[in-house]
């Protein structure tokens, strides 16, 4: 069933039988609800996983009837269009228009960093995905908490277990040429290099490249290969990988092989071993519900995207309960959100460090085929993980932030 | 007539963030505004001169970048804004002695080309540009100690700035140096053997297109406070020169118009109709197919005929 949501009237999970269920019951007089605001990408390049997070927003919502601490909430969403100046004027729109409580989204780093200074003018609390490293480091944001992980936090557990566990010595990275790969090989790196390993080559496809053949063509001389790509490229380059005849092990980040890209994954995919923050084989009644409640809404399985915006609906509750449904402080709310401590969520137990970062469980996960389906089997769990991996905060922070040519290449 | 005309224009535009409802339509308003300047800027060349460039975001995006590095290492405001512009003109300048080798086609070629090296800076030199980070910068500037960090002051400063850069090219345009530049566009061999300097006539007009291009982009860099490599794209480029097209070319107000109605239809219409690219695309193919000059010349000459087709009768009547 095709779930139509416009914009400015959709009551989060008042679709279908839910509009006769609020009409049976209303409310005990509410005097407002609690307006939340969904920054995404539903046009333009970007725009599959923008509209996973859309999806996933509604479907927490509608698990929880629109309702969360007692209070109504309304969901209003908008497209940035994926460019930060359509970003920083739809942030605008939902804050000083719309009056929006909190903010989940946006997806993408450049799109976080061009609202972040805005936002915490605005005291706005952002619950984003975006991964870039310094939102949590160098450059905090009072008001801002994420969830999922920077982008090197699964790449630290990958490298610990690439190096400890299947005992690799040499590897070659290649990843989209933006800084989300930029900062997930770094992580890579240093984690796998402090480990005694080395890494003999660091390839950088531009992120819009419909051929990988002149980088295929340079991976040899290692024991394995570590991918970083993000949204359609892990299908483009694994493809083209397999038809290279490349046999090196391939090992991911959490966008290299995520769940949503399971459906368009040929047999190519198999064996990737890849570590994210959320894995679909985890057994909590959460992460059960979600899937259940994705594939009845959209007969599909839920990934990073739509995992991680449950998890933020599921971290704003959980707030709201803390201030007994008020947002009307800001700082309460704000310390409200960073002091939520969750177990039961899709992606496992966590809390956030001072900086709003998550602290929580990673997942390496082998690539599998069971039956006519490829799935992600949890082969070790990371549990605890901080942003500065086993390192000191203090020396993490007085390092160069993770980027294309810091660490340097050991020569 | 002409005059009161102008009057209640600058009136209603004065008043904006007054009657307009929301600090987030006062930001719309300054969104159009620079915008205007910047189509304004490529209107210089598009339509007066004749040469129609696909890399002026380039320029816009030079003087944003300019702006957010001379900031932010820690210079005052004045600093900011000559140091932006300057390097905007000089670099229109070089874009501008490249580019004029070539008109038409091999034109529009060459400033594409121009414009993705810019992009492409913007993305890979990361130690000047942050890549694709951007680069943020702290806040707006206070030009007489006047502070434009609410949205109505900035409003009004980039009313005054645009003003400016209306009267100035209305005066570049009325100009005989305004004449020989549309000369240059219509008749180029002419206006060489009747002594012009044609290269000299386009270059200039190049300078003075970068120069209000890089005006707005300071302008955007004051109003989002950031620039990343998406503000140099071709396709921002492409942008303007459809405001530029659909509004009118060689027309002052066509600009301006084509400026509001696609940030309007960006930001605005968005917000209610997912599909907005779609609606945006749409208004392009009306406008082409019924007022294929643009919409302030079209609708001015549709607005003619009606009024000669219903005179008569009225008089008939009468």
């Amino acid at each position: 069933m095709a779930v139509k949501v416009r914009r400015r009237e959709f009551l989060a999970g008042a679709a279908g039988a839910a509009v006769t269920a609020s009409l049976a019951f209303p409310a005990i007089a509410q005097p407002k609800p609690v307006r939340i605001g969904l920054l995404t990408v539903k046009t333009g390049p970007l725009a599959s996983g923008g509209i996973q997070m859309e999806q996933g927003t509604i479907r927490f919502f509608k698990d929880r009837n629109s309702t969360l601490a007692g209070r109504k909430v309304e969901l209003i969403v908008a497209d940035t269009g994926g460019n930060p100046a359509g970003t920083k004027t739809k942030t605008q729109e939902l804050v000083e228009r719309d009056n929006v409580d909190m903010i989940f989204g946006p997806l993408a780093a450049f799109e976080l960093l061009a609202i972040t200074d805005y936002a915490a003018q605005a005291k706005m609390p952002i619950l984003s995905l975006a991964a870039a490293e310094d939102m949590t480091q160098r450059r905090p944001n009072p008001y801002f908490v994420r969830a999922s992980a920077t982008s090197s936090q699964n790449m630290h557990c990958l490298a610990d277990y690439a190096a400890k566990e299947l005992k690799f010595k040499r590897i070659i990275t290649i990843a989209d040429d933006f800084a989300f790969g930029h900062e997930q090989m770094a992580g890579f790196q240093r984690v796998f290099e402090d480990a005694g390993g080395r890494i003999v080559k660091k390839l950088w496809p531009p992120l819009v490249t419909p051929d990988y053949t002149p980088y295929l063509a340079q991976i040899s001389g290692a024991d394995a290969v570590v991918q970083g790509f993000a949204g359609s490229n892990p299908l483009k380059f694994m493809k083209q990988y397999q038809d290279a005849g490349l046999k090196l092990p391939v090992l991911g980040g959490g966008t290299a092989c995520d769940e949503a890209l399971m459906k368009s994954f040929g047999d190519e995919a198999v064996g990737v071993i890849s570590c994210s923050a959320y894995t679909g084989d985890l057994d909590t009644p959460t992460n059960k519900r979600l899937i259940d409640g994705m594939v009845k809404d959209y007969g599909n399985i839920p990934g990073l995207y739509s995992a991680g915006l449950y998890i933020n609906g599921l971290v704003a509750e959980a707030a709201l309960e803390k201030t007994g449904g008020k947002t009307d402080d800001r700082e309460a709310l704000i310390r409200a959100l960073r002091s939520v401590s969750l177990t039961d969520t899709p992606r496992g137990p966590f809390t956030f460090d001072h900086f709003g970062n998550v602290v929580g469980t990673f997942y390496v996960r082998r690539c599998e085929k069971k039956g006519d389906k490829l799935v992600n089997t949890t082969i070790k769990t990371y549990p605890k993980v901080s942003q500065f991996w086993t390192y000191d905060e203090k020396w993490f922070l007085a390092q160069p932030v993770y980027s294309r040519d810091y660490p340097p290449l050991k020569t | 007539m002409k005059r009161l005309g102008l009057a209640a224009a600058l009136a209603i535009l004065a008043t904006v963030p007054l009657w307009v409802g929301g600090t987030y339509y006062v930001n719309i308003a300054s969104q159009i505004l620079f915008y205007a300047i910047f189509a304004l800027g490529v209107n210089v060349l598009a339509g007066y001169a004749g040469l129609v460039s696909l890399g002026h975001a380039g320029l816009f995006g030079i003087a944003a970048y300019a702006g957010a590095r001379i900031m932010n290492d820690g210079h005052g405001q004045v600093v900011v804004a000559a140091g932006a512009l300057g390097v905007t003109l000089l670099v229109s300048a070089i874009f501008a002695v490249l580019a004029l080798r070539g008109t038409g086609l091999g034109f529009v070629m060459i400033t594409v080309a121009l414009g993705q090296i810019v992009w492409g800076v913007a993305y890979r030199w990361i130690s000047i540009t942050n890549g694709d980070n951007g680069i943020a910068i702290r806040g707006r500037p206070s030009p007489l100690g006047l502070s434009l960090t609410s949205p109505a002051s900035f409003y009004w400063a980039t009313l005054v700035v645009f003003l400016i850069a209306v009267g100035s090219i209305a005066v570049f345009v009325a100009s005989p140096f305004g004449a020989s530049v549309r000369g240059t566009r219509d008749q180029p061999r002419r206006m060489n053997a009747l002594g012009y300097h044609v290269w000299m006539i386009r270059f200039l007009s190049f300078l003075f297109s970068g120069f209000w291009s890089g005006v707005a982009g300071l302008l955007y860099l004051y109003y989002n406070q950031f620039v990343s490599p998406q503000a140099v794209a071709l396709t921002a480029s492409a942008e303007a020169l459809l405001m530029v097209i659909a509004g009118g070319t060689a027309t002052l107000l066509g600009p301006i118009a084509g400026a509001a109605l696609v940030v309007v239809v960006k930001n605005v219409a968005s917000a209610y109709i997912e599909r907005w690219n779609f609606v945006l695309g749409a208004i392009f193919v009306v406008i082409v197919v019924f007022m294929p000059e643009g919409l302030v010349p079209g609708t001015v000459r549709r607005w003619r005929r009606a009024v000669a087709v219903l005179r008569p009768r009225a008089t008939a009547a009468g």
